[in-house]
């Protein structure tokens, strides 16, 4: 393994490989994300939810994908149409990039990644903030005043909780020492008898809620959907998509929740570590968990109001993440001397 | 905030108490998620439908074979839409089709007008038409939706048969003699 990523040709060869292979998982992923939530949010409404294309509906997405696809490829009049075209693109694309440094253990010394930088995460926080070019240049360039407003509101929304879920990330750092996921992964500690990797949440529990609210957030699901707002504002950024262009944003709607969901769980969970279960199972259940959790949200909480949600931001969350970040170095200069 | 509508006495807004409020919700939730669905899935099952279910039409026999329709038209003067028609014809030694003098020759209604009321089940002296249980009454073409006697022959679902057999009739029966020929 090591001699093939040494020679430049070889190391090419495995990175094109493993992008092609992430590729699809993250699609099939992705539409199984969306099956899997519309059968939850069933369940949570007592009903089955999709279950009749193929065995228990596992299907339907592929159905749906077929209409989607067939659908005509219709741009409004008088619309940016350059921006337009690019928009969904911008989306879909900020949403894979993230993938490239995210790693996977595939088996107990065995692990999967495009790429191992050393500041992965911030590469992550930078191609993650991108998504907000896509809503925004979505809804400046439909030509329809609702998608306007959502492109604005999603422009404050994501600037708001932006630095609540990086600063919410900084103590976990800072007990770490280091910004490359593997290493945040590997982190070990010495206690009494006990020494291995932890899952980080046991160290950093308030930065893992403060995470889990701005993550919603940033990837504009219920209870933050406010760019998409379907009761005021039709759709947001979305009203004018249709076809393909819709499927692009879509699918890079659930792309993102699968990053934020797989980057909680390197980050907070201990990645791959569970007990005897298998790295590569024990992955995949972490991050089905906390995607589970996302739609739970969904099926429980109503829309907030925006200026409910522009307080929760400024006034409580990015106070408290500051507050968590200066509470954890005192206990670190503290516990280290 | 001053555009927040005020929290009504007796409720002490309180971090905790809102946070609580969210994780009950959350419990909500989760427990409906494990809890039975009530969906019924349609095709394959069905609801079930009142005894007194007013479905598609149905002409009625005798034991014996005989159609019970006598031709006397009152369905058709009784139907609010007039989507009824009943051409009677009668009776001769050779071909008897119903214990009366006449027989309906033709009888036919039209689906589309229905309303599905039954005051042609409560006119009809005879107890010969009857409006049964069935009601996915969908097809292809107008046409089809004019149901013929043959169609209005076709005999009954046995539940709702041996419901009707074990109904007092609230018409004096056929008279001695008519009913069996």
């Amino acid at each position: 393994m090591t001699n093939i990523y040494n020679d430049p040709i070889g190391h090419w060869v495995v990175v094109v490989v493993a992008m092609a292979l992430m590729l699809f998982v993250l699609l099939t992923g992705a539409a199984y994300a969306v099956w899997y939530e519309r059968v939850a949010l069933g369940h949570i409404q007592r009903r089955p939810g999709p279950n009749r294309v193929g065995p228990w509906g596992l299907m339907q997405m592929a159905a749906d994908g077929v209409k989607l696809a067939f659908k005509e490829s219709f741009i409004p009049a008088q619309t940016d149409r350059v921006i337009y075209v690019i928009a969904p693109t911008i989306a879909v694309a900020a949403a894979f990039l993230a993938w490239a440094v995210i790693p996977i253990g595939l088996w107990y010394n065995v692990q999967y990644w495009i790429a191992d930088v050393n500041v992965g995460i911030l590469l992550i926080f930078a191609v993650s903030s991108l998504n907000v070019y896509a809503i925004v240049l979505g809804g400046y360039s439909s030509n329809n005043k609702y998608s306007l407003l959502g492109g604005l509101r999603s422009a404050a929304q994501l600037i708001s909780y932006e630095m609540s879920l990086g600063l919410s990330l900084v103590p976990t750092f800072m007990i770490v020492g280091s910004l490359r996921l593997r290493d945040i992964v590997d982190y070990t500690v010495h206690w009494g008898p006990y020494t291995g990797p932890i899952p980080l949440i046991l160290l950093t529990p308030i930065g893992f809620f403060i995470y889990m609210i701005s993550a919603v957030a940033e990837t504009n699901r219920t209870p933050f959907d406010l760019p998409e707002a379907e009761q005021e504002l039709i759709g947001g950024f979305l009203t004018e998509y249709s076809g393909l262009k819709f499927v692009l944003y879509y699918l890079a709607e659930y792309v993102n929740i699968i990053t934020a969901s797989a980057l909680a769980t390197l980050v907070f969970f201990g990645g791959w570590y569970l007990w005897f279960v298998p790295p590569v199972l024990a992955f995949f259940l972490k991050v089905v968990l906390l995607v589970f959790v996302y739609i739970w949200l969904r099926g429980t909480f109503p829309r907030l109001r925006y200026d409910m949600l522009m307080r929760l931001g400024w006034k409580v969350l990015l106070p408290l993440a500051i507050v968590n970040v200066i509470v954890t170095g005192v206990i670190i200069v503290v516990v280290q001397g | 905030m001053a555009d927040e509508p005020k929290k009504p006495d007796g409720e002490n807004p309180s971090v905790l108490g809102d946070i609580g409020a969210l994780a009950k919700g959350l419990k909500t939730t989760l427990g409906e998620y494990f809890s039975p669905q009530v969906t019924l899935q349609y095709p394959e099952d069905k609801s079930p439908r009142s005894e007194r279910y007013r479905g598609r039409h149905y002409l009625r026999r005798y034991d014996n074979g005989l159609e019970r329709c006598i031709g006397c038209e009152l369905c058709a003067a009784a139907c609010p839409v007039g989507c009824i028609l009943v051409i009677a014809a009668e009776n001769t030694e050779e071909k008897r089709v119903s214990p009366g003098e006449r027989y309906a020759k033709t009888y036919e209604i039209n689906m589309l007008r229905c309303i599905f009321c039954g005051y042609c089940e409560d006119a009809c002296p005879v107890q010969a038409i009857v409006l049964g249980p069935e009601y996915e009454l969908s097809d292809t073409s107008r046409e089809k939706f004019v149901y013929t006697k043959e169609k209005l022959l076709e005999p009954l679902p046995p539940d709702v048969q041996a419901r009707l057999d074990a109904r007092p009739h609230p018409n004096p029966p056929p008279r001695a003699g008519e009913g069996k020929t």
